[in-house]
């Protein structure tokens, strides 16, 4: 295994993937660099979601490959893609705590079900978790009891407690209040640097993901429209990155759906009474 | 879809196949993980004790009612021929063999066959099976084993409590409300109750339905569509396909205990 900051962790070549007709990613080609936060954004529906999930597994290609430090994930199956699996974490969009254990629980269900640690240890380490997110006190609520940013946190928490390489955060900031989403960012940055991980985050908020990230990738249309550091793709003259930078709400990807003429529709001839 | 277009057909009649295909797949996959399962007894043994403790009253309460309904019209019938002292072995009869299985599967299939089907459809829904395939933990072993397998233990023993309160509902209309002899009651019962024939085709036909209703439940939830319409629709499909099931192979049982 080379650990050289200069291999991309994870790299998708030339992937294509499509639901039905629909084609999401065309021939994308991505490099995840090793150690940093890479931040994945691009309009809804754009394909960024599919990029974890293949990443993850979850789907396949159906052309291309997605290497997960030098492996192709999309062949794997079974436990060697839980072996892969292992050494990420996700964060999904709305947490997706488990409903029926509680905080404590949640986060101690991946020790439990992949080592065999004694209950001290496990308790411990939980902790040391909940503590990095800040929710050592909440150790006893219930997922209905927390607020949405906390149920991220809690999410992120058990995300993290197998210690992975690699974490994928799904929208972390959809949803949450202004102090939450502030929290949750710096969160993000402090676990990147202080374990050492590689952080991939799917976002649309613009401020706090080119605050936080090292580089950043636009997606449209099936491929990279921008790629680079966030002051980089600021400056970026390509009109739909410029678009989605500023959030103009007309540009390359239109306000109106597709669909009649406006005279067509409200009957009105071009040009003059009817 | 019309049915006069070759290509609608075929399409539709390559799904089902490949429905019917994945079906049968996760059928196996739960009855070869009865290993894992058992050795985490914990995880089963929750799932008994959610699955029968909550369906416990409406089964007692059912088996009264059924009971109370078969000593009534018994005596109706039986009183004609001058038999009426055979209420006893009739009641158990009609309960070991027919009622109290039957009955006992349509009622799981509505109390606790809905809620699995809930619950799982919402943990897909709420993206939790999918964290858990990230996590590296595999759902089908993790949460549908041990239900499958606890459901399969549950609904025989939800059975025979529903035997033995009908039985005491039979006694109490039967004896303390009609007035039939308690000794030709009981004795009656007791020499034409086969132990074979009668208890164990009943115990045969009660584990046959465990199997029915929380396969279909069960899958009915892992399927379902992760909106709120696709889950209130998969909770109605179990409800139907399990008693439709339930009903169709009490006929099969039924016949193929005959003609042994």
């Amino acid at each position: 295994m080379d650990d050289s900051p200069l291999t991309p962790f994870v790299e998708l070549r030339n992937v294509t993937f499509g639901y039905g007709d629909r084609a999401v990613l065309d021939g994308l080609n991505l490099s995840i660099p090793r150690g940093k936060v890479t931040a994945l954004m691009g309009a809804s529906g754009g394909g960024k979601t599919t990029v974890l999930r293949l990443i993850g597994g979850q789907q396949r290609a159906q052309q291309g490959e997605v290497l997960f430090d030098g492996q192709d994930v999309g062949t794997l199956q079974g436990p060697a893609l839980y072996a892969a699996r292992r050494r990420m974490g996700m964060l999904f969009q709305f947490g997706a705590l488990f409903t029926d254990l509680s905080v404590f629980e949640n986060v101690a269900f991946p020790l439990r079900e992949h080592t065999d640690l004694p209950e001290a240890l496990v308790r411990d380490i939980v902790l040391m978790k909940l503590n990095a997110v800040g929710l050592r006190g909440a150790r006893n609520l219930m997922p209905s009891e927390v607020s949405g940013g906390m149920a991220r946190r809690v999410a992120l928490a058990r995300a993290i407690a197998l210690d992975p390489e690699l974490v994928m955060y799904d929208e972390p900031f959809a949803g949450l209040d202004p102090i939450s989403l502030g929290t949750a960012a710096q969160l993000i940055r402090r676990l990147n640097d202080a374990m050492g991980l590689t952080s991939i985050v799917v976002s649309h908020d613009i401020d706090e993901t080119f605050h936080i990230a090292d580089q950043v990738v636009v997606l449209a249309n099936g491929k990279v429209a921008a790629q680079g550091t966030p002051a980089e793709v600021r400056a970026s003259t390509d009109p739909l990155v410029h678009q989605f930078v500023n959030a103009l709400a007309d540009g390359p990807v239109r306000l109106h759906y597709p669909g009649p003429d406006v005279e067509q529709d409200f009957g009105v001839a071009r040009g003059g009474e009817p | 879809m019309s049915w006069y277009k070759p290509a609608d057909v075929g399409f539709a009649a390559r799904r089902l196949l490949g429905d019917i295909g994945a079906a049968a797949r996760l059928f196996m996959r739960l009855l070869a993980l009865a290993g894992p399962a058992f050795r985490r007894f914990g995880l089963v043994r929750d799932q008994v004790h959610f699955l029968g403790n909550y369906s416990l009253a409406i089964i007692a309460v059912s088996g009264l009612f059924v009971g109370f309904v078969l000593a009534l019209q018994g005596y109706y019938i039986l009183q004609r021929y001058g038999s009426a002292e055979a209420l006893g072995m009739m009641v158990a009869l009609s309960l070991l063999r027919e009622l109290g299985p039957v009955v006992t599967a349509l009622l799981f299939a509505g109390r606790a066959g809905t809620s699995l089907t809930a619950e799982i459809g919402l943990m897909r829904a709420g993206e939790q099976l999918s964290a858990m395939e990230m996590m590296a933990v595999d759902p089908v072993r993790r949460i549908l084993a041990p239900r499958f397998w606890a459901g399969i233990i549950v609904l025989p023993l939800l059975t025979a409590i529903f035997n033995a309160v009908g039985i005491m509902g039979g006694w109490g209309v039967g004896v303390l409300m009609i007035g039939i002899d308690p000794g030709s009651f009981w004795s009656q019962m007791q020499g034409g109750v086969d132990v074979w024939q009668d208890v164990g085709n009943g115990v045969v036909k009660s584990v046959v339905f465990g199997f029915t209703v929380t396969f279909v439940a069960l899958l009915q939830g892992y399927n379902a569509r992760p909106t709120p319409e696709g889950v209130s629709r998969a909770t109605t499909r179990t409800v139907v396909m399990a008693s439709l099931a339930v009903l169709a192979l009490d006929l099969v049982l039924t016949a193929m205990m005959f003609s042994i």
